[in-house]
């Protein structure tokens, strides 16, 4: 039997959560903004940004290929069975093709490198944060966000899209080995369909989406970095927040971006 | 040279400092002695700007610094420099890039660093082979010297210590120690150091016992062991029965 206090401790409870969500993305927001004020109006590190890139492009690039390859290829063995029973196993291709360029390339990519990446830059932080190391950086007057956060942001954003470029290749690619030599398409239907369909526009989307993916991946990255606290309990804590709510993100942004696109 | 008022802080419903008030004048060395979870490393980062206190007033030289913040507050403490309780090295750095980073950030060549950080490194009784390792090759005691050294490169007027021979032996407590006390002759420095090691005393100048939230007492360190206050007294003896525990017993 439900009391009338266990609805008020429920009521209680709910309204507590809310406001600490609703508090969570202010002060996300507040980070934020204060990431891109520093990128405006400091100078941006180079030799750091490089680095960063490597971190997050380079050493990423064997599981986004992995990825991308795996994907095309199941992608393509799908097509078939679908398509082929209505006679349009010509579309295969095309379809193919626009996946991945516009949904799997960025998402996988970002996905990826949520997981990769994005829980790395979360733990380093989070660990310099519980052992002082950032304290440090304070007392010693270097702007925290200039030193650590915004190349991290910078090299991310710039990453991203090739990274989903090279998902989306090898998709298509492995996807247009799997129909040539094992579902028996005619390579230049294969061809020829994809040119007539795809569009310039369509690898723009991903190009886009993909730059988004790794803004949003990286902000969350840091933010669960900064706000980090009790000791490894806490960066393990955060590390898995990190990855949930930058997966989370991706999926969403990707919902709206995609309502956008198709609108314009 | 440090005047601190009415200095409150609290995390939660708990109380921190409380109408805490402090002088420290220009070239003493003030050794603050409190029981664990007293605030002690709570004050000295308020003083650091790294904590903002809920009320009250802190002046560093001529300077307010509570209500300051971002390169107001950088610019206000460019003369203090902070040791950490565990030295608080970038990891990722070598030692070289660990004690030069101020000036190696804001662009300067590491060939003009490379003087200083050896004269650095030098004077906390390091060799200079030491330049090339990591943090994680390090002993503790080692951190802790090139934490200093670290701090030194900005030439400091005011040096705060946070338990710097936490986890240390005897000896090498001893030897930093002797080294904090010189390096704040060599600089003509002020000190404050945050400590739960009596053997400090016979190295500074005044002690001063903090003890829920506030300062209880403060004297000059030569006659801390014939004090007559109750709690410093029991604090020094390390006393199991007495004012500062009275709340535990009851």
């Amino acid at each position: 039997m439900i009391s009338v206090r266990d609805v008020f401790v429920f009521s209680e409870n709910l309204g507590a959560q809310t406001l600490k969500v609703i508090k969570e993305f202010g002060l996300f927001g507040i980070f934020c903004a204060d990431i891109f004020r520093t990128m405006l109006h400091a100078p941006l590190k180079a030799k750091k940004i490089i680095a960063q890139m490597v971190f997050v492009g380079i050493d990423s690039l064997p599981v986004v290929v992995a990825t991308g390859a795996t994907i095309g290829g199941v992608l393509a063995l799908h097509a078939y069975k679908g398509l082929s029973s209505f006679g349009a196993d010509q579309f295969v291709g095309p379809l193919v093709f626009l996946a991945m360029a516009r949904e799997f390339g960025p998402v996988l990519s970002a996905l990826m490198v949520a997981g990769r990446a994005g829980s790395a830059m979360t733990a380093e932080i989070g660990t310099m944060r519980i052992s002082e190391q950032l304290d440090a950086l304070t007392t010693l007057s270097i702007n925290i966000n200039q030193y650590l956060l915004v190349p991290r942001v910078i090299a991310s954003v710039i990453t991203l899209p090739f990274l989903s470029m090279i998902c989306t290749t090898c998709g298509v690619v492995v996807g247009y080995l799997i129909s040539i030599h094992t579902l028996g398409i005619n390579p230049e239907v294969y061809t020829e369909s994809i040119k007539a369909t795809v569009a310039s526009s369509d690898l723009l989307q991903g190009f886009v989406k993909a730059a988004i993916f790794g803004l949003l991946l990286s902000l969350v990255g840091c933010y669960k970095g900064m706000v980090t606290t009790g000791g490894a309990k806490g960066v393990g804590k955060s590390t898995t927040e990190s990855v949930v709510y930058a997966s989370m993100g991706t999926l969403v942004m990707d919902y709206i971006l995609t309502a956008l696109m198709t609108l314009l | 040279m440090i005047a601190i008022r009415n200095l409150c802080k609290k995390f939660g419903s708990k109380q921190i400092t409380h109408n805490l008030n402090l002088d420290i004048v220009q070239g003493e060395f003030l050794t603050i002695i409190g029981r664990s979870g007293e605030g002690k490393s709570v004050l000295l980062k308020q003083l650091m700007g790294l904590l903002k206190p809920d009320s009250g007033s802190i002046v560093v030289g001529d300077t307010e610094i509570v209500g300051l913040a971002g390169v107001e507050l950088a610019h206000a403490l460019k003369q203090c420099g902070y040791v950490f309780q565990f030295a608080a090295l970038l990891d990722s750095l070598s030692v070289f890039e660990n004690v030069g980073i101020v000036m190696l950030e804001s662009g300067i060549a590491p060939h003009i660093v490379r003087p200083l950080a050896e004269e650095c490194i030098l004077k906390v009784g390091l060799s200079l082979d030491v330049l090339e390792k990591y943090p994680d090759e390090l002993s503790g005691g080692m951190k802790k010297r090139v934490g200093l050294a670290r701090t030194l490169m900005g030439n400091p007027r005011i040096i705060f210590y946070d338990e710097p021979t936490t986890g240390l032996d005897p000896i090498a407590t001893q030897l930093i120690h002797e080294l904090m006390r010189k390096t704040h002759d060599e600089y003509n420095a002020t000190t404050i150091v945050i400590s739960h090691d009596v053997s400090i005393f016979k190295y500074s100048d005044s002690v001063a016992m903090l003890f829920e939230g506030g300062i209880v007492h403060k004297q000059p360190a030569g006659s801390i062991w014939q004090s007559d206050h109750p709690m410093i007294r029991q604090f020094i003896h390390g006393l199991a029965d007495g004012p500062l525990t009275k709340n535990l017993k009851e």
